[in-house]
This record gives structure tokens, sequence and C-alpha cells, in this order.
């Protein structure tokens, strides 16, 4: 069934990174090692980027994730007070969370698993398609009418008004 | 040339030798790996000592001159005596991390070297993303600092690991935006497209503006005086190492040269040319010597400066970054950027097939020269206004101080909105 060569074995150590390191984010209950194993889970993701021939988005998992969002919540978490051996749950709302994270994981059960192996789902799997795109295609399917420039002004909007925002939010009042 | 076995064609040798292909390639791969992580280390070493003699020389003192001849082997013992250093782990620490951080220290500097193209075939892998991946990997040398100083468990190393942040956020800014420019001009991000595009000209002279903001940008994630915030001796001791000791300090050390050699040579590579040079074509193992020139030139300088500039403050480093550096890269963007549309569309450019020609880069590079010096004029201007307002406020207030002393010798106090 599955093939054993190089790129196997570092799908499984990768996926080793994405599942173990996710699994150490919630089971620890250190704030500074849950967010440097978060580091570890987002690293062997950008790793499924380059087994799967796609560098410009693993690339940009490393840039974004791990060098911006990553480091802004270590940041956050090395200035939260008593970051270290917490006893108690601060928040007790796990029941309602509990009910989110069910239904969460039925659907994404029914929208991904049952389309791949439910009963009319297909068994094999198929080319998204042949063409290996580059970075040059990339950024033209970005701003061409009839592919993604809507979306990808949208998030420029959304991303301007979150800036603004922040620095609204960070001005002394005059 | 088929007869004598090179890195190049190891593998084919090999095979042919009767090797099976598999462990042939593998084997040719390692070696490829070994030697470029290699290079970095041994030219380390080395470094170390032009860096303690140059300084020396500006300080009017003699440097290293006792161990081996010139002194050249001061590094190598220095590295010896690291090693037989007691290797303490303070009480407090959370130790895995604690002995986590110098790894990645050293291995995010390594992992650049792959995608540096030292001459036209020897290149560790020619990632079309190669821009990119510069920017990723020295993400990580940010989570260096911050896990060495908070698992240290002391308040300088943490002090210092806040100012990283701070520092390394911000400068990633300007690096970025300069780094557009000659991917903009070349059209790709392959550093070793980047470096076939200047086979013509070099960047430095189509984009000098870029180039500067390059290097004073990769000053401060390297953290190198007048940038050397991270460390600061006189105010918090040495910063986010300060608990490390051993050879785990040395790996420190060690990463913190290396890591502004390679910003060196990737200067070199992306502004200046990088193998590019004469005969290279016919023997494209001297591209190692003219990459190695070029780097010299910029690392020289590089220690010159440090060795001259005096430490900025933290609030004159952000000033500087967000209030100069950042305006002055995006305004050079977009000059540059309607400046390539505009030679793109008078035909400027050199003809198919001229591209290595000097002559024929001649016109754009004019062009975009141009474009630089009125950046360049008018960001001078308007320092020079400003700098005038403020000593025009400074007379105005230090006039209104000898009027209040006059009136009422003993109230001295500051005018309001001071």
């Amino acid at each position: 069934m599955l093939e054993f060569n190089v790129q196997t074995l570092a799908f499984l150590l990768f996926s080793l990174f994405v599942l173990g390191g996710a699994a150490g984010v919630v089971t620890t209950r250190n704030l500074i090692h849950a967010t440097l194993y978060l580091i570890l889970s987002l690293f062997g993701v950008a790793g499924l980027f380059v087994l799967m021939s796609a560098p410009f988005l693993a690339v940009v998992q490393v840039v974004v994730y791990i060098g911006a969002i990553a480091i802004l919540i270590v940041f956050a978490v090395m200035l939260t007070r008593s970051m270290t051996r917490l006893r108690d749950l601060y928040n007790h709302q796990w029941a309602a969370s509990a009910v989110v994270a069910v239904l969460l994981f039925v659907l994404l059960a029914v929208g991904v698993i049952l389309p791949v192996w439910g009963v009319n789902g297909a068994q094999t799997p198929t080319e998204v398609s042949d063409v290996v795109a580059d970075t040059v295609e990339l950024g033209k399917a970005l701003v061409d009418r009839n592919q993604y420039v809507l979306p990808f002004e949208l998030a420029s909007l959304l991303l301007t008004a979150a800036m603004i925002g922040a620095i609204v939010v960070a001005r002394d009042d005059e | 040339m088929a007869d004598v076995c090179s890195i190049n064609n190891l593998t084919r040798c090999l095979i042919e030798g009767g090797m099976n292909p598999g462990l042939a390639n593998f084997i040719s791969i390692l070696l490829g790996v070994v030697a470029t992580a290699t290079l970095p280390l041994v030219t380390v070493i080395f470094l170390i000592w032009v860096e303690r003699k140059i300084a020396a020389r500006v300080q009017d003192r003699l440097g290293p001159n006792r161990v081996g001849p010139w002194g050249l082997l001061q590094s190598v013992a220095d590295a010896l005596k690291l090693l037989t250093k007691e290797d303490i782990t303070p009480l407090g620490a959370d130790k895995f991390i604690y002995n986590l951080a110098p790894i990645i220290a050293f291995a995010s500097i390594v992992l650049l070297w792959a995608v540096v193209p030292f001459t036209p075939l020897h290149v560790g892998a020619n990632l079309a993303i190669g821009a990119l991946y510069f920017m990723a990997v020295g993400s990580i040398a940010t989570i260096k600092v911050m896990v060495a100083g908070w698992s240290s468990n002391n308040k300088y190393a943490l002090l210092g690991a806040f100012r990283t942040i701070a520092q390394l956020l911000s400068y990633e800014v300007p690096l970025v935006l300069a780094l557009i420019v000659p991917v903009m001009i070349a059209g790709t991000m392959s550093l070793q497209e980047l470096t076939f595009a200047q086979q013509g000209m070099w960047f430095v002279f189509m984009a000098p503006v870029a180039a500067l903001i390059f290097f004073i940008a990769n000053l401060a994630e390297v953290g190198r005086a007048p940038f050397d915030l991270l460390e600061a001796e006189s105010e918090i001791i040495a910063g986010y190492n300060i608990e490390y000791s051993g050879f785990k300090f040395g790996m420190f050390m060690a990463a913190e040269f290396m890591h502004a050699f390679t910003i060196c040579v990737l200067t070199a590579v992306i502004f200046l040319g990088g193998w590019s040079g004469p005969f290279v074509h016919e023997l494209p193992v001297l591209g190692f010597v003219w990459l190695g020139l070029k780097t010299a030139v910029v690392y020289i300088f590089m220690l010159v400066l440090r060795a001259t500039v005096p430490r900025v403050r933290i609030d004159q480093l952000m000033a500087f970054n967000w209030k100069f550096l950042v305006p002055i890269s995006i305004v050079n963007l977009l000059v540059t950027a309607f400046l390539l549309y505009v030679v793109r569309a008078l035909g400027l450019t050199p003809a198919p097939g001229q591209e290595y020609n000097f002559v024929a880069n001649l016109p754009q590079t004019i062009v975009l020269f141009v474009g630089n010096l009125v950046v360049v004029g008018v960001v001078v201007t308007m320092i020079r206004n400003w700098a005038r307002r403020q000593r025009l406020g400074e007379e105005a207030r230090s006039l209104a101080l000898v009027a209040v002393e006059d009136e009422n010798p003993a109230a001295i106090t500051l005018p309001a909105g001071h």
C-alpha cells in the first residue's frame, strides 16, 4: 500500500512534527513550551508543503507563521503573569468548547473525509492539475480579473483596516 | 574533462566505477551538503582573527600576535579553551530549551548557505524562491534569541530578548522592501538567476539606495554595531547569552560571526554580481575568487563601521527604522517600479541576446540611477529642512529660557511643550 522510500519517511517525520507538536500544545502546562510546540507543528506543515512540491507556500508558512505570528505569541506569553506551572483552569467554559470541538470535527468529517472515503467517494487520488505552477503564475493569478483579484483585494483591505485600527487603539488621546 | 572526477560529475564517476546509482547519488549529495555547511564554519575561525586585527588597527593597537604567525592561530586556541571550560546550567533554567537555543542559533545560519551560488556551477540548491527563503530562515534567528533569553531565567537575558524582538521584527520591513528591488529588476527570486541577471551590470549601480538599505537593515538583523543593542555590555551586560558558558557560548559567538559573514556574502551576491567576473565562464572555479573578493570588500567595510560608530539608543533605533528607513524603502520601491515600467515601455532594455553586454545595459542603468539620485536628493532636502526647524526651535527655546532666568532666577523651567 504505502511505498517505502525517502519521501514516505519524510512524510512520516513531518506528520509526527505536526501531530506531536499539536498534542504538545494542548497538554503542556508551561505556556512557553506550548508556544515552542506550536512552532514545531507549524514547521512540520511547512515540510509537508515542500513534499507536495509547493516550496513557495512552505517558505511563506515559515515567514508568516513562524517568523511573525509565533514570535508575537511568544512575546505575549512572556508578558503573561505566572506563565509556568499553571495549576487551575482560568476559564470554566470547557463544556461549551467541547460542543464546538465535536461540531467542528463532524463538519470536517462530512466535508473532507466522506467525499474521499465515503460510500460514493473517489477511492483513487485524482490529479488536481498536471501543471506545476511557479511563483510567476501565482503572482499573475492574484491580479487576474478572472481568478483571484477580488479575494486578494478584500484581504488587502482587511489588513489595512486592521492596521489602522491598531494605530487608533495604540494612540494616546490628545 | 570526462576522465577527471570532481564534485560536479561525482555521481556519474561512481556509477561508472560500478556503484549502485542510488548510493552514488546519496554520497555525492551528502558530500555537497557537508562541504557547503563546513565552509562557513572553517572560514569563521579565520574571520574572527581578521575582525580582531582590524578593530585593533582602528584603535591603534596590535591585536592578537602571540599564537602562531601574526597571531593567526589565536581563534583556534580560543576555541580549544572554550571546550575546556565548565559547562554551567543555571539552577532555575528551563534545561531542554536552554540547551536547544545554541543549536537553533547555529543551524539557522548554516541553513542560509544552502542557496548561496558560489560559481555558475556550484550552488547548494538553486531554489526558485531563494530570496524568500533567505527571509524565512532569517526570521528563525529571532527565535533563538527569545528562547535563550527566556530559558536562562535571568532578567538581563530577558531584557536582551525583548529588545531583540523589537529590533529584528522592525528591521525585517525595510530588508524585504529593499530585497524586492533587485528581484523586480531581474524578474526572478532565485539567487543564481539574480547573479546571471547581473552579468552586464551590477544591481548596486541600478539600485544604490536599495543596496544601502539592504546593508543597513542586515546590520541590524545581525546585531552588529551600531545596532548591537541585544548585547549592550554597558547596559544589560551581555544580553540574551549572559548565562551561557563553555562551548554553548562559543556556539552563540560563532553563529554571530557567521551571520555577519553570511550577510556580506548575500550582499555581494544580490547587489555586487556574485561570482561574475573576468573569465568566469571559461573557468567556473574562478567564481569562488571573485565572490570572495567582493565579500571581503563588504566585510571589511562592515568591520571598520563596527570599530568606529557608537551604539544607538533603543528609541533612536526605532525612530531611525520607522520614520526614516521604511518610508524611504517604500518610496524607492515605487520609484523603481515606475522607472522599470518606463524603461520597458521605451525599449531601453538590452535587446534579446545582449543581456550580458555592458554597453547594452547602460541606458536602463542610467535611468534607474538618476531615479535613485532624485530619491536621495529629496530625502536630503527634507532632512535639511527638518534639521533647520529643529535648530530654530532650539534657539527660540534657549532665548525663552534666558528671558525666564532674567525675570526670576530661582525658577528655571523649560517652556511648555518640551
